[in-house]
């Protein structure tokens, strides 16, 4: 069964992940790189105020100032152009597969029947979960924008995400009452503490463009998850059967 | 169609268990990999993907 998974998730993650790959490459990738040339000429105006001391407020994403080390040309970074695609690609596949691997290990812990409806309602909660609640606190954001210390973020984020999924998986699957209003109350706290925000918003990218990204970041991962909960839901039963037919055929 | 269902109960608690652990491991591996891990190289290689998916960059 250890291998079924593992087949079934790689398999389901390089199926939706490739698909997503594309939709991401004619949607927010376009988006991302007109934001980089705000960005640059936001660089370019200011230098001296960024390089005054090493720890500018400013976070220019890929600028020395934001940099730990501030060595700007020893770090590696994929080529504009077809290496950058494909570095995105193949990190748009890693992530299918994660979320599909994730997505197996929840439904087979909680002992569900893995076909592709109730993999696609998994997948929506996967959504709500790991996509949608969490960007309500840290909404997706375009290279340039201001934001709060990265790893608050990250530890908000992934609070948000975890507390999320489990009440979502107790509000669906208890009966009583008060475990529901818990699970309900339980979900709400990472808002009442609120996510890390930056002091003051710095991005000189037009609100259209960032507001169109949000959406579009949104409509992506949604459809990330979606693509990766039906491929997991088509592919596990049919490995499964083949499993139980060559398990058939061993005992004949 | 009841195939799967017979198959994923009849497999032994144990075996499920390891399954999911398995699963669930690889996904979180992966998701932090991609995501969140604070190598400039993996952040560099991901970057375009952490803006998309609204992984918290930066």
């Amino acid at each position: 069964m250890v291998n079924r998974v593992l087949t079934v998730s790689l398999l389901a993650g390089l199926l939706a992940g490739l698909v997503i790959a594309a939709l991401q490459h004619v949607t927010t990738t376009p988006l991302i790189l007109k934001a980089e040339t705000y960005e640059a000429a936001m660089r370019a105006a200011a230098p001296s105020f960024a390089s005054f001391d090493g720890q500018a407020r400013i976070i220019l994403a890929h600028g020395p100032a934001g940099d730990a080390a501030g060595h700007e040309h020893a770090e590696w970074k994929p080529q504009d152009g077809l290496q950058r695609t494909a570095f995105t690609t193949l990190v748009t596949v890693a992530t299918a597969i994660g979320f599909a691997a994730l997505l197996l290990g929840g439904m087979i812990a909680a002992n569900e029947t893995i076909d592709d409806r109730r993999a696609l309602a998994w997948a929506v909660c996967g959504f709500l979960a790991f996509g949608l609640v969490p960007a309500a606190g840290l909404a997706p954001d375009l290279p340039g924008s201001a934001a709060a210390e990265l790893l608050p973020r990250q530890i908000w984020w992934v609070a948000t995400a975890l507390v999320t999924a489990g009440g979502l998986f107790v509000f669906l699957r208890m009966e009583a009452g008060w475990l529901r209003a818990l699970a309900v109350l339980a979900m709400l706290v990472p808002h009442l503490i609120g996510a890390p925000h930056p002091a003051a918003p710095e991005s000189k990218v037009p609100a259209e463009i960032a507001a169109h990204f949000t959406a579009l970041s949104l409509s992506v991962q949604a459809a990330l998850w979606l693509a990766t909960g039906l491929a997991v839901g088509v592919i596990w039963p049919r490995m499964t059967r083949k499993a139980l037919a060559t398990r058939r055929a061993a005992k004949a | 169609m009841n195939t799967s269902a017979s198959l994923s109960t009849s497999a032994g608690v144990s075996e499920r268990a390891k399954a999911a652990l398995a699963a669930l491991l690889l996904g979180s591996v992966l998701i932090f990999t991609v995501g969140f891990a604070h190598s400039s190289s993996v952040h560099n290689a991901a970057h375009d993907t952490r803006h998309t998916l609204a992984f918290p960059c930066h």
